[in-house]
């Protein structure tokens, strides 16, 4: 009986063998780094807004405190994105016939609340809770980036579990003391970790409770 | 499972079964003794009907084409972009919200014409869960507070805010408020119409109504308590004095009151004080579930029956009744008589006191209950109380007024006040003079305030009938109401009502104390209130908050009234309006006399209406929860059926199948009178014999979507004179049958000992030997104990305590967003509920002790569901939580064919998703919403637990006992459940983890349960013992 395949089958069969293996192990490489790419997570990539909000402007060059708008931060598990009101108390005063406002004063004047678009947005089975963070020693920049430096905002983190969990299971390495919380210019310092540590026993934190399922999702 | 291999259950075989066990046996159902080969499918198989619900209809073939094309299409749904969300602030912040904080705000809610306060939590605007008002006379304390979240949660002093205990109907209310099935619109003869036009229409009718003084205007409203409201319709029958008020209420207290008429010539209200009685009897009154003061008896009964190593004394409660009822099955004795009996009973009592009555001849072993009971309240002299139910002639009522008298109850555990009703009537009777009038012909106009009488009226007044023909003759007929509804369909007019939440009111509790009805939203459709009804009847435009302010600030005088009434909306109660015990005297020959003239029973069966436990009148037919709540004792869901005994139903040949997971019944044709209805039966332990209960509410034709067309309708066979119970009834085989729903035999447990119980006396006297364990101490374990040093969470639930009434249940699926999922899903098996309530029978078919566990997610330090999950779905936490994290859970269902107790709860289809916009308001922002093919169980409320944690630690301080308590814990009206960290020695929990009696199911197993029990101590009288 004569041969059925041509002896070059045998390099065609081992090429795609291994062709297929490459093909197979790249795409997973490919799928994975995608998937953390900023391309997928967003982040950097500023975000439209009906008012096009600078924080550099309202908190580096005029010094105003995260608190006066996201009043709730320290109290509640949401940061809040400051009432027309508070807008208001000041663009009643400067800026009153700047065109980019117009929203802000047709918000004020009709009572229709603006539609903000969303820049960090966690899925519904992550309940987040904004005031242990600040109360607990964790600075605003170290999930919310250089935001004095944004004039769109813009995601800094890419609010992965492996992200939340690279802190949640090291907190020393990001803690800071209370007083600095707010502190946009706070650099760490050389020996965060070991200043990490102390803060994490001050502020009674229980370490190993942080990675406990039901702490974030329940 | 195939149903025509199902056999009926064979009676005679479960009662010889019965009687040769040795020793407490503790039985689940019928079923469970008959052994029968379904019933052992159900213990071995986790779901026993896992098949897809598709299942007959879909051939493999078709299912894995089927499988193969969503799989392919599934990865499409990758190339949807991410929708942007959008943060919407409000324009002003109101002082006093706080984004992602809730609010709690009081109120009351008003069943019957009675409040029970509520202090209901509110997000953002929107009511999710109703608590408790701790400072309400109905609604007592539990051990807790609010968690201190933030001062909102506080008392303007400062000091926490005490949660009451509840009842499933004021859990219930908020589904109502959400339901889509509310009405939105005016409607006129059935078309739409509109508020303009209803306004124009009711003007037109007062002012041609005003010539005539009001001659041909009729009001028929529910039972009025309401100080406002009453005072609006005396101005109206002021204006309109020809004019006539009626009050129908189908569950009233007619005879309550009659029988107080009887005994001292005018009617009183009467109020107990079982806090202070050593011995209770009840002839037929459910006193712990039903009624306007339930929650407090409830609350006040369980203070005395805490057995604690150092406490050893408890009161003693003996029932007789006619129907197996929440308050029967915590009797320490208990006797099941017919309705006549049961009277019989009380007039032989009588007798035995030294009350000059003619004491019937009653057979030996009831002589042999008089005696020992009359020794018994003798030895406790104003220190006892005897209670009749509702059901009963009220010459029985009067009967004891006098026993209470005789006993120097009165001023010490009985009190007696003035009526809280506005105008206290006798319903049936008002309703008859309306339909009176209305036959002959003098009405033309009816404005029927709230309630369903085309429904729930007797059979006999034909009130539907001549509804339907003053409209017809173009009669002014106005129904307001929640629903459009049966009534609604007869009448011109039908114009939606205001739900509780949404308007203003007041309302007084079952002892007199005023509560402003507070609403806590604005009314999602544009709505009235009974008030603004009828101030628009008197030509004003008032809303219900003008209404209700100005009619308080004429009562509590102009001088810092608004101080008051800030106080008194804070706190839920208007201080100092209950009212005053008054002084009575019982007129001993007029009771005498009533009681010979009690009418005699007519040959045949007795038939007993009870109001539903779940659906009551009919009014939350509607309701979701309430219709896929197990109710107490049969477990049954969806339906009513006709109670009858194991002997009647021997008897009459009726039979039940032995059971899978639905039952197959036989249903029987009832006939009274003339009238017949369809009913299906269920055999029923500790039924007397030759008489049967049917519960109202049922049979509703325009309900809803969700109550419509199921049940039978009992207001078919009610008679004006025979409200509650009719003699000469007839049963006979329909030769149909029908499928029940009940929960009973769903997740049982198989083990050995699952429940603990003993008397007062072997507490006394060997008190650590009074749970018979199979284990004695730690059992070793492979693994090194877990070492912590923060809270260990845990929970001692006692079920001396437990009544079974449920509240738990409900505020278990409030709080955690827990779906219902149908009849027929719970036919299978699948019902969502976290909690469930078991029964178990001791003793004899005929009158067996019944015992009730609550059962929730043990939280099993040796969790065995953990160790077989593939995907770490299930983990401990370090305090000793057993989570369930919905994103990683695919659905093995492992965990659950692994769970010893049966608690774990799978969504087999998308039962939460709520087609309804307005449904999504009632969720608990707190707790995930979970999505098909996802296991969940009871999480200890986690979300309180982190909620608490994160103030404390805010506050840099631990959490202290009683700041962290679980949704059933603060719904339990007896307080049963602790819970609390179990490592600190002084929290209660701790405590009760070292009483003598406290056990843990199926312990035997080292799983190690948080979560554990106290076993149910009774004090049973050791003259009625061993009969």
């Amino acid at each position: 009986m004569p041969q059925v395949f041509h002896r070059s089958s045998n390099t065609l069969a081992r090429l795609s063998i291994v062709t297929g293996a490459a093909l197979l192990v790249s795409s997973v490489l490919i799928a994975s780094n995608l998937s953390r790419s900023p391309y997928v997570t967003q982040v950097g990539a500023p975000v439209d807004q009906p008012v096009p909000f600078s924080h550099k402007h309202h908190v580096k060059e005029l010094g105003i405190d995260c608190r006066y708008c996201h009043s709730t931060v320290e109290k509640s598990a949401v940061a809040s994105v400051p009432p027309t009101h508070t807008c208001m108390s000041c663009h009643s005063q400067v800026w009153t016939n700047s065109p980019l406002l117009e929203p802000v004063r047709l918000s004020y004047l009709n009572g229709t609340p603006i539609q903000w678009n969303k820049v960090y947005d966690l899925p519904d089975f992550v309940y987040f809770d904004h005031s242990i963070h600040v109360n607990k020693g964790i600075g605003c920049n170290t999930c919310h980036g250089p935001i004095h430096e944004m004039n769109i905002t813009y995601k800094a983190q890419p609010l992965s579990m492996s992200w939340c969990l690279d802190c949640h299971r090291q907190p020393e390495k990001y803690i800071r003391p209370k007083e600095e919380v707010f502190n946009y210019e706070y650099k760490a310092p050389a020996n965060q970790l070991e200043l990490g540590e102390k803060l994490v026993k001050e502020y009674n934190i229980k370490k190993e409770q942080l990675t406990d399922c039901s702490i974030c999702h329940r | 499972m195939d149903k025509k291999q199902r056999q009926p259950l064979d009676l005679e075989e479960i009662r010889r079964r019965l009687s040769q066990a040795r020793g407490p046996q503790y039985w689940r159902s019928l079923e469970e003794i008959a052994d029968s080969e379904e019933f052992q499918q159900i213990l071995e198989k986790e779901f026993p009907r896992q098949s897809s619900p598709l299942g007959a209809f879909l051939h493999r073939r078709q299912f894995l084409r089927l499988m193969g094309a969503s799989l392919a299409l599934a990865g499409l749904t990758s190339c949807r972009p991410l929708s942007q969300r959008k943060i919407v602030p409000q324009v002003q912040q109101p002082e006093e919200v706080i984004p992602g904080k809730p609010l709690y705000y009081a109120s009351a809610f008003p069943m019957g014409g009675y409040a029970r306060g509520v202090l209901v939590e509110s997000h953002e605007g929107r009511p999710t869960k109703v608590e408790g008002n701790a400072r309400h006379p109905a609604t007592p304390g539990a051990n807790g507070v609010l968690s201190m979240q933030s001062p909102t949660q506080m008392n303007p002093d400062g000091t926490p805010r005490h949660l009451g205990a509840t009842d499933v109907f004021m859990q219930a209310s908020i589904l109502t408020l959400y339901d889509p099935d509310r009405s939105q619109s005016p409607m006129y003869q059935g078309q739409l119409s509109s508020w303009t036009e209803f306004n124009a229409a009711l003007a037109a009718e007062m002012a041609k109504q005003g010539a005539v003084r009001g001659a041909g205007l009729r009001i028929l409203t529910e039972n009025v308590t309401s100080p406002t409201l009453a005072a609006l319709m005396e101005e109206l029958l002021k204006k309109f004095p020809q004019a006539k008020w009626h009050q129908y209420e189908p569950v009233n207290f007619d005879n309550s009151r009659e029988g107080a008429k009887v005994a001292f010539g005018e009617p009183v209200n009467t109020v107990y004080r079982f806090d202070r009685a050593d011995v209770i009897l009840s002839l037929d009154s459910d006193f712990l579930y039903s009624g306007p003061a339930s929650v407090r008896y409830a609350h006040d009964f369980a203070s005395r029956r805490r057995v604690r190593k150092d406490t050893t004394s408890m009161n003693r409660l003996y029932v007789v009744e006619s129907t197996p009822t929440v308050t029967g099955s915590v009797a320490d004795h208990r006797l099941p008589l017919r309705p006549s009996q049961v009277a019989q009973f009380a007039v032989a009592l009588t007798g035995a006191l030294g009350i000059p009555v003619s004491a019937p001849d009653l057979p030996q072993e009831q002589r042999r209950w008089v005696n020992a009971i009359v020794r018994d309240l003798q030895a406790h002299r104003g220190r006892c109380v005897v209670t009749v139910g509702e059901m009963h002639h009220p010459a029985v009522h009067a009967l004891v007024h006098a026993i209470n008298e005789r006993l120097g109850n009165v001023g010490q555990t009985v009190l007696y006040t003035a009526p809280v009703e506005a105008r206290p009537v006798n319903h049936a009777g008002s309703l008859a003079e309306l339909v009176q009038d209305m036959t002959e012909g003098k009405v033309e106009a009816l404005l029927i305030l709230g309630g369903n009488p085309a429904y729930n009226a007797p059979a006999d007044t034909q009130f539907a009938r001549l509804l339907k023909e003053l409209t017809q003759r173009n009669g002014f007929t106005v129904h307001l109401s929640l629903y459009e509804d049966e009534t609604s369909a007869v009448c011109q007019w039908h114009i939606p009502e205001a739900h509780y939440l949404e308007s203003w009111g007041d309302i007084r509790a079952f002892d007199g104390t005023v509560s402003i009805i507070q609403p806590l939203i604005e009314p999602l459709y544009p709505s009235r209130s009974a008030y603004e009804l009828v101030d628009a009847m008197l030509g004003r435009q008032r809303n219900s908050y003008d209404i209700v302010r100005a009619y308080w600030s004429r009562r509590l005088g102009n001088a810092n009234f608004t101080k008051t009434w800030r106080k008194v909306l804070h706190d839920g109660v208007v201080a100092n309006t209950a009212l005053p015990p008054r002084t009575v005297k019982v007129r001993t020959e007029a009771v005498v006399g009533a009681a010979g003239n009690m009418p005699r029973p007519a040959e045949g069966l007795e038939l007993v209406f009870a109001p539903d436990p779940t659906v009551w009148d009919g009014r939350f037919a509607n309701n979701g929860w309430l219709q896929e709540l197990p109710k107490p004792l049969t477990h049954l869901t969806w339906d009513n059926a006709l109670l009858v005994s194991p002997n009647t139903a021997q008897k009459l040949g009726m039979r039940m199948d032995t059971g899978g997971l639905a039952n197959m019944v036989d249903v029987v044709e009832v006939r009274y009178r003339g009238e017949k209805l369809r009913a299906p039966i269920w055999i029923m332990p500790g039924q007397p014999d030759d008489c049967v209960t049917l519960s109202l509410g049922y049979g509703r034709t325009r309900a809803g979507k969700v109550g419509t067309g199921i049940g039978c309708n009992a207001y078919a066979l009610r008679f004006s004179d025979a409200l509650w119970t009719a003699s000469g009834v007839q049963v006979v085989k329909a030769g149909e049958r029908y499928p029940l729903a009940g929960t009973q035999q769903h997740h049982s447990m198989q083990g050995r000992k699952l429940f603990h119980s003993g008397t007062l006396e072997e507490f006394r006297k060997d008190p650590e030997h009074f749970v018979e364990r199979e284990i004695h101490g730690e059992l070793p374990s492979m693994y090194p104990d877990f070492q912590w040093d923060g809270q260990r969470w845990a929970m001692v639930i006692d079920t001396s305590l437990c009544i079974g009434c449920n509240a738990c249940v409900t505020a278990c699926q409030a709080e955690n967003n827990i779906p219902i999922v149908g009849k027929e899903q719970v036919a299978s098996g699948r019902e969502m509920h976290w909690m469930r309530i078991d029964r178990y029978y001791e003793g004899g078919l005929d009158n067996p002790d019944t015992h009730l566990q609550p059962v929730t997610c043990m939280h099993c330090e040796k969790a065995p569901c953990e160790p077989v999950c593939p995907v770490g779905a299930t983990v401990h936490s370090h305090e000793g939580l057993n989570q369930m994290v919905y994103n990683r859970c695919v659905g093995t269902r492992y965990c659950s064919n692994n769970c010893p107790y049966k608690v774990r709860r799978f969504n087999f289809l998308k039962y939460n998703d709520p087609k309804e916009p307005v449904l999504q308001l009632l969720n608990n922002p707190d707790v995930t919403v979970r999505g098909r093919g996802v296991m969940e169980k009871c999480s200890y409320c986690v979300q309180r637990i982190n909620a608490a944690r994160i103030a404390a630690k805010k506050l840099g301080r631990e959490l202290q006992d009683g700041e962290v308590m679980t949704a059933c814990q603060t719904a339990c009206p007896t307080q049963a459940i602790v819970f609390g960290d179990m490592a600190d020695a002084g929290s209660l929990v701790a405590q009760l983890k070292a009483q003598p009696h406290h056990y843990g199911l199926l312990e035997e197993w080292n799983t190690r349960p948080r979560t554990t029990y106290l076993a149910k101590v009774r004090n049973p009288n050791p003259e009625l013992e061993g009969a």
